[in-house]
């Protein structure tokens, strides 16, 4: 069976013709968890909105990037259409980026449901309610009544990912998803994101910098650097033998802030 | 060596304008020369307002401030002085912090100005000998801001609050919105200049291993109470409260084994 997700020799330019990702190829089985790592600026962010075909103005992709059956480059917004959201649905570092401002959050899940699976009325209100509970957000009824500036970080970014979940994804990406959110907060928000994967074995494409986060919900990295694929591999390995200077300094980063607090036996 | 605090919060508690409930409450802390103290909690904990009042930018509601023994008078020119040649900081987003229409060599020189410490090639000079400190080559000083990364931007801001040799430096989140490998350097920097210049850091980080790597004390805020706090490696080591825990439980980690 071919992958879910295929991308051969994807490079991605400014309009003045600079490339930005050169020659990227990597792939993604249905069910299977990538996490793509590198620096900031090594083109992460670049590559997941390639997949989606949602890069910004004036930027061109060229390669092949087949989602599910369908070439993204190139194709009609009709196409993408099509395939974004059910093929694969993206959550952003920044919760805000999805979501309207001036929008309850109740309507804004209840978007793409009435869309995808023609509810209405009392079975669209149970729906929401049900992708709010999806995402463990106590009293949802609550919440779907507020506007995303009366939620927390953290809760937003878990309308976000009822949002993303919302037409059951083949595929999702998360770009950085809890960066921006409290320790405690990440660990809950990846627990939450594995789990829910695992019960659909949905496939994931996950965004980070830092290691040990891509490593709580994914079994094999793709290593970035200034646009090139450096190493990729079962992320256990890589962390254990980088093969890759590049590699090997961000484990040894990694490691050099581990080994402080390990000092104080504060390890579980 | 003395062990009198250089900054002190003595019940300290702060309520916003126009709000009824304190954001912190009752809250006691010194900070001693050598002893950097880590500030630790959720975001809202009021970790940021703690670090206003240490800053003098925020008059506590109740309690009291103290600089080198004395309250902090906002209003003392002389006292005002002193506090801020002795107590400098640096904030969480180095894109922000600062002014993208100067070059480097004015953004790190400003408090030499606004203290009236040196001017002219006095000034050149420590410019020079700061951004050498932090490890900035020395062409640095005729760029601009958006010429850098983010790790470099955060370097100049501690050029700049370094300049004036301060006994304390005033950190908020100062390396969250850097990369890990970012991030180790900047850690490596400020223990750096703890060891070479006696510098004291006092941070707000929810980064557990940057505290562990950087501060002797530790202060854990929750809802805007000292729920635990002492050495860091008593407080990280065997944390006795249960929020203390559940911080540490959360610090993502690297798989083990292969
Ligand atoms: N809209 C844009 N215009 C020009 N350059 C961009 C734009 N967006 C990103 N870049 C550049 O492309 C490179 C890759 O960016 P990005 O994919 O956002 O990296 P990452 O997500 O790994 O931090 C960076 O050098 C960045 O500066
Ligand atoms: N300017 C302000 N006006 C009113 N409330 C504020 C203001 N700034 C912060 N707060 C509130 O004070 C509390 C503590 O905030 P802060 O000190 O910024 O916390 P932290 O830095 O730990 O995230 C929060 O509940 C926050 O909403
Ligand atoms: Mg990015
Ligand atoms: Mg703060």
């Amino acid at each position: 069976m071919s992958a879910l997700l295929e991308v051969r020799d994807l490079t991605i330019r400014t309009g003045t013709g600079r490339a930005l990702v050169t020659g990227l190829t990597f792939s993604v089985a249905r069910g299977e968890r990538l996490g793509l790592i590198g620096e900031s600026g090594s083109g992460k962010s670049l590559t997941t909105l390639a997949v989606l075909g949602l890069l910004p103005d004036g930027m061109t992709a060229s390669g092949s990037v087949v989602l599910d059956g369908t070439q993204i480059i190139g194709a009609s917004e009709k196409t993408l259409a099509g395939v974004r959201g059910r093929g694969a649905a993206i959550v952003f570092q920044e919760p805000l980026t999805a979501l309207d401002p001036l929008m309850r959050v109740g309507r804004q899940i209840a978007e793409p449901l009435r869309r995808r699976r023609g509810v209405t009325g009392a079975a669209l209100r149970r729906a929401v309610a049900e992708a709010l509970e999806r995402v463990r957000l106590p009293d949802p009824a609550r919440i779907a009544r507020a506007f995303p500036h009366e939620l927390s970080g953290g809760q937003r970014q878990r309308v976000a990912l009822a949002m993303a979940l919302a037409c059951d994804p083949a595929l999702l990406i998360a770009d950085e998803p809890t960066t921006a959110l409290d320790v405690t907060v990440q660990a809950e928000m990846l627990d939450l994101v594995d789990t829910l994967v695992r019960e659909r074995d949905m496939a994931v494409a996950f965004v980070s910098h830092d290691l040990a986060v891509v490593a709580r919900v994914t079994d094999r990295v793709l290593v970035m650097k200034d646009g090139h694929a450096v190493e990729s591999g079962d992320v256990h390995e890589v962390v254990r033998a980088p093969r890759e200077a590049y590699t090997k300094a961000l484990v040894d980063s990694a490691r050099q802030l581990e080994s402080a607090l390990d000092s104080f036996g504060g390890a579980q | 060596m003395t062990s009198s605090p250089v900054l002190e919060l003595d019940s300290v508690s702060y309520a916003y304008r126009g709000s009824e409930a304190a954001v912190v409450a009752d809250i006691s802390l010194a900070v001693t020369a050598g002893q950097s103290l880590a500030l630790v909690g959720e975001s809202g904990a009021g970790k940021t307002t703690l670090l206003r009042m240490l800053l003098g930018l925020a008059r506590p509601t109740s309690g009291e401030v103290r600089f080198d023994g004395d309250a902090l008078r906002l209003r003392d020119r002389e006292q005002m002085r002193r506090f801020r040649r002795s107590v400098q900081c640096v904030f969480q987003d180095p894109y922000a912090s600062l002014d993208p229409r100067q070059q480097v060599r004015r953004i790190v020189g400003e408090p030499l100005r606004s203290l009236r410490i040196a001017s002219g090639a006095a000034a050149g000079d420590l410019v020079g000998r700061a951004l050498e400190r932090v490890g900035l080559p020395a062409d640095a000083a005729d760029r601009y801001p958006h010429e850098f990364s983010g790790g470099q931007r955060q370097r100049i801001a501690i050029a700049r609050a370094t300049v004036c040799d301060p006994r304390i430096l005033l950190a908020d989140e100062p390396v969250s919105a850097l990369d890990v490998t970012t991030r180790v350097k900047v850690v490596d920097l400020l223990a750096e200049l703890k060891e070479t210049t006696g510098l004291t850091v006092v941070m707000v980080s929810h980064d557990l291993s940057v505290v562990a790597a950087l501060c002797e004390h530790t202060a854990v805020l929750e809802r805007g109470r000292v729920v635990e706090s002492g050495a860091t490696r008593s407080v990280l080591g065997a944390p006795s409260h249960g929020y203390t825990r559940r911080l540490l439980s959360s610090v993502p980690r690297l798989p083990v084994g292969g």
